[in-house]
This record gives structure tokens, sequence and C-alpha cells, in this order.
């Protein structure tokens, strides 16, 4: 479990978040939603240590991350992974050599132990026998699932996503949201998503928080929000008439 | 003014801390080392080469036509020529020419990769960026750089030769004589400690001009552009200290 307390994060005069007290439970995505400049992408930087917060504190389990040295906060990073908005694979290198690129750095397996993890982890993400290929000669959808390959290749405790549908059509993106839902819970870790796809908030969230100019301005789980009445919710996740009347007709079965 | 370039230099202290630290996957350091070996000593073989024979070369012309009609022997063009390749000439213009191929090259890979999320997904595998990404730059630029000017020097005197030999300015004996006359060793070691010092002033500078990259394309434009500048003001800097320091 990840835990916040009271976190704010200032840049110079502009104070992004104010007071995100949350929590992100063990085996269940959480989500964070919000319109665009709200703060999701600071929150979720500043859950992985890319950014100190101004005030409060981070927990994994029990432990304040912020409160650790380098070597201590690079043990807690070794259990963690993260795909990225641009799924950030490093274009020099093989689609094998980016999966591999974790296990080189930090095991001592051999090189027969870490092919086997690496074809695993292509496996698991239906991605198998791409391993010579770079990243530039594959679509957007399967450098996606790359990066949760990659994500996923030291074991991590705690799998954080920034965006994983940004650019991808409808059906590949309920590929990857399947494909986050289903690793959450086989390995039975802490998942943090950052999104505001529409599809995923309802299809995997399981915890909701919504960022609304930096605060929390809902918490709950899909099947929650049809019946809010919290309009900041309701305009964010019902923007368009067409999710209005579908909210309607929900409403009125 | 005087804040901002104490600003600069604590952080790039501060990195150069972080950067210089025991790696912590051998073998992996050892690949990106020779990696950038390859990359900074045979890519720049070429360029370093074509300027040495025609700083040689342009040298001992000049000599030549200072030297016309004076009493000074015309075979000192060979020790001119040696010499002035030697202390001055092979370390910091190939290094102010390296700082333009090199530098720009380095700060342009490490702020791509700032700009493209690359560092940060390596922040959060754990991996010590600064270490990973800047120190094998640093050894390999300390090995290859002070080898390509030793080539260089080299090569300029064979230019110097082949512009007052072949053209009939100098006889085959009279060059030769000059270049093994008043041979002082200490020249050498000169040139060996310009190359170190240049070599980690212009790697390190440009890594930290690449490292803390902000923005889009135009600032990694401008990173790129004031990795060569100050590489180039630091290295003739030290050129002038290190002068001031062995010839006292």
């Amino acid at each position: 479990m990840i835990r916040t307390e009271n976190i704010f994060k200032a840049f110079g005069d502009k104070t992004v978040l104010h007071g995100i007290s949350t929590s992100f439970y063990k085996g269940k995505t959480n989500l964070i939603i919000g319109r665009s400049g709200t703060g999701k992408t600071v929150l979720l930087k500043l859950l992985v240590g890319l950014l100190t917060p101004t005030e409060g504190k981070v927990y994994y389990g029990d432990t304040d991350f912020f409160g650790l040295n380098k070597k201590e906060k690079r043990q807690i990073r070794m259990k963690v992974g993260m795909l990225f908005q641009s799924s950030a694979l490093f274009d020099s290198m093989t689609v094998e050599e980016n999966i591999r690129f974790p296990l080189d750095m930090f095991t001592n397996h051999t090189a027969k132990e870490k092919n086997m993890r690496v074809d695993y982890c292509l496996e698991r993400v239906n991605l198998s026998g791409i391993n010579s290929k770079f990243p530039s000669e594959t679509s957007g959808g399967m450098q996606k699932r790359v990066g949760i390959a990659r994500a996923i290749v030291l074991d991590p405790e705690f799998l954080f996503c920034d965006e994983p549908n940004s650019g991808l059509d409808p059906k590949t993106s309920i590929l990857i949201d399947e494909l986050i839902r289903s690793i959450t819970q086989e390995n039975n870790i802490t998942t943090v998503i950052n999104t505001h796809d529409m599809n995923s908030v309802m299809e995997i969230g399981e915890n909701i928080i919504l960022l609304h100019q930096g605060h929390v301005a809902w918490r709950g789980n899909k099947d929650e929000i049809l019946e809010t009445e919290n309009e900041i919710l309701t305009d964010f996740i019902f923007a368009s008439p067409f999710l209005q009347r579908l909210r309607a007709a929900a409403l009125n079965k | 003014m005087l804040f901002n370039f104490f600003y600069h230099f604590g952080r790039y202290l501060k990195m150069m801390g972080t950067a210089l630290t025991r790696p912590e996957k051998l073998n992996m350091y050892y690949r990106e080392t020779t990696r950038q070996m390859i990359d900074i000593g045979i890519g720049s073989l070429v360029i370093v080469g074509l300027i040495a024979i025609f700083i040689g070369a342009v040298t001992a012309i000049q000599f030549s036509y200072q030297l016309d009609g004076t009493l000074v022997p015309r075979w000192y063009i060979g020790y001119i020529v040696r010499d002035s390749t030697i202390i001055e000439l092979a370390p910091t213009i190939t290094c102010l020419v390296l700082a333009g191929k090199v530098g720009s090259n380095i700060a342009a890979e490490i702020g791509g990769m700032r700009q493209k999320e690359h560092i940060d997904a390596m922040e959060i595998m754990g991996v010590n960026t600064a270490n990973y990404l800047i120190m094998p730059k640093i050894i390999a630029a300390l090995f290859v750089i002070p080898l390509l000017v030793a080539v260089g020097a080299f090569i300029s005197v064979i230019g110097g030769y082949a512009a007052t030999v072949f053209t009939g300015l100098l006889s085959n004996a009279e060059y030769i004589q000059g270049v093994r006359s008043f041979f002082v060793e200490k020249n050498v070691t000169m040139m060996f400690v310009k190359a170190l010092v240049f070599a980690f002033l212009l790697t390190s500078v440009s890594a930290y001009q690449g490292y803390h990259v902000k923005g889009g394309s135009i600032e990694l434009g401008q990173a790129s552009t004031n990795a060569v500048v100050y590489s180039d003001i630091l290295i003739l800097l030290a050129d002038y200290l290190l002068a001031v320091f062995f010839t006292q």
C-alpha cells in the first residue's frame, strides 16, 4: 500500500497540490483522474520520488519515502515499475535490450536466466518474437506493452502508469487496461494509474481519486460514479451530451 | 550574474559528486565506456587528422615566410613546428574542435534522454543516472582524447614536412634536423596534462548542459550551443593557467 499524508507541492509561487491525503491499495487498480493541469502527473511524480513535496509525506507501507537516504530510496525504487506516457523506451536499444536493462543493472542472473525472463515478460504482454526489433519499428500500442514488460521485469511491488492509453485507439486501450488489471491481480501489487480516459475509469477503476485544482474532489470506485451527485466529477466524467444521456438512461433503469 | 555563476557552479559540483562514484555494475559501465571510446576516438580521428595536417602545414609556411631574410637558420622551422604543435596547437586546437564535435554530441544525447523521459525511467529503476550516463563519457574521453592529441601532434609535424619539403622551401635533411633539435621532454608532459584537463572540461561541462536541460527542442539546441561555448571558454582559461604553471 502507498499512502500520502498532507502533500503540498509548489513551483515558485504556484501551489499545484494542496494537502493531498489518500491511500493506494495493494491488489487494486488505483486511478488518479482529473482534467489536464490539475496536478495528476505532479502527484504521480511525487509518489515515485521524481519530485520532492514542499510539505507532507509519502509512505510505502510504513516507510516514509522522503525520510530515507539515497541508498534506502534505491532499495524501494527497485520494487517500483513505471510505464511512462511516452513509453520512454531507450531508442538505441532493441526491445529485448530495453526489457533486459533492469536485469543487467541490478541482478546477477546468468544470460540464459535473463533471456528466459525477457521472453516471459514479452509473452505476458502478448508480444513474443519481437525481441530484436527497435522501438521505432513498433506501433504505439506495442511500445506501451514493451514499456509494461520492462516495468514488470523485476517483479515490482508497485506499478505506476502515467496516461497508459494516451494516443491509443479504444480497442488497444482496452487491451492495455486489461493487461494492467490482470498483472495487478496476479502479482497482488499496488498499481497507480494516472488517466483521463473514461473507458479506463469505468472498466478498471477499483479505487479512484478525482483531483480538481490540486485538491481531492472525490474518491470512490467505478460503481459509485454513476450514482454520485458530486458536480465536479459529473462535469468531468459526463462532459459530453452523449455520456450525459447514457448516464440518465442508466439511472432510469 | 554572480549568483547565477555560483548557482551553476554549485549544481555542477553536485552533479559531478554524484557522477564520480563507484559504479553499480562494472560490466555495464565497461560496455558503455568502450562504446564511448569508439564514438569519441574513432569518430573524431578523421577531423583531428585533417585539422592537424593543416595546422602543421600553415605553421611551417608562416614561419618560413617570417624567417625569410633573417639570420635564423631555416632548419629552425622544423623545431618551431614541432614545439608549437606539442606545446599549444595540438592539445588546444584539437580540444576546441572536439568541444564542438564531442561536446555538442554529449549535450544533445543526454539532453534528448532527459526530454524523452529516459533519465526519469532509469531513476525510477534505481539507476544513478549521473553516474551511468556521465562517468563512462568522462573516462572514455580521458583515455582517448590524449591519444587523439598525440596522433594530432604527429600528423601536424608531418603536415609541416609536406608543406615545406615537398614545395622545396626546405630540404628533407633541414626539416628533420629541426624536428630533432632542442627536444624537451617536459613539453610532451605538458601536452598530455593539457589534453587530460581539456578532455575532462569538455565532457563534464557538456554533460552538465545536457543533464539539466528543460523545455523542448529550442532549449536542447541552446544546451548544445552552451556546451560548446562554455567548454571553449574554460579550455582557453585552463590553457592559460597551465601555461603559467608549466613555465614558472
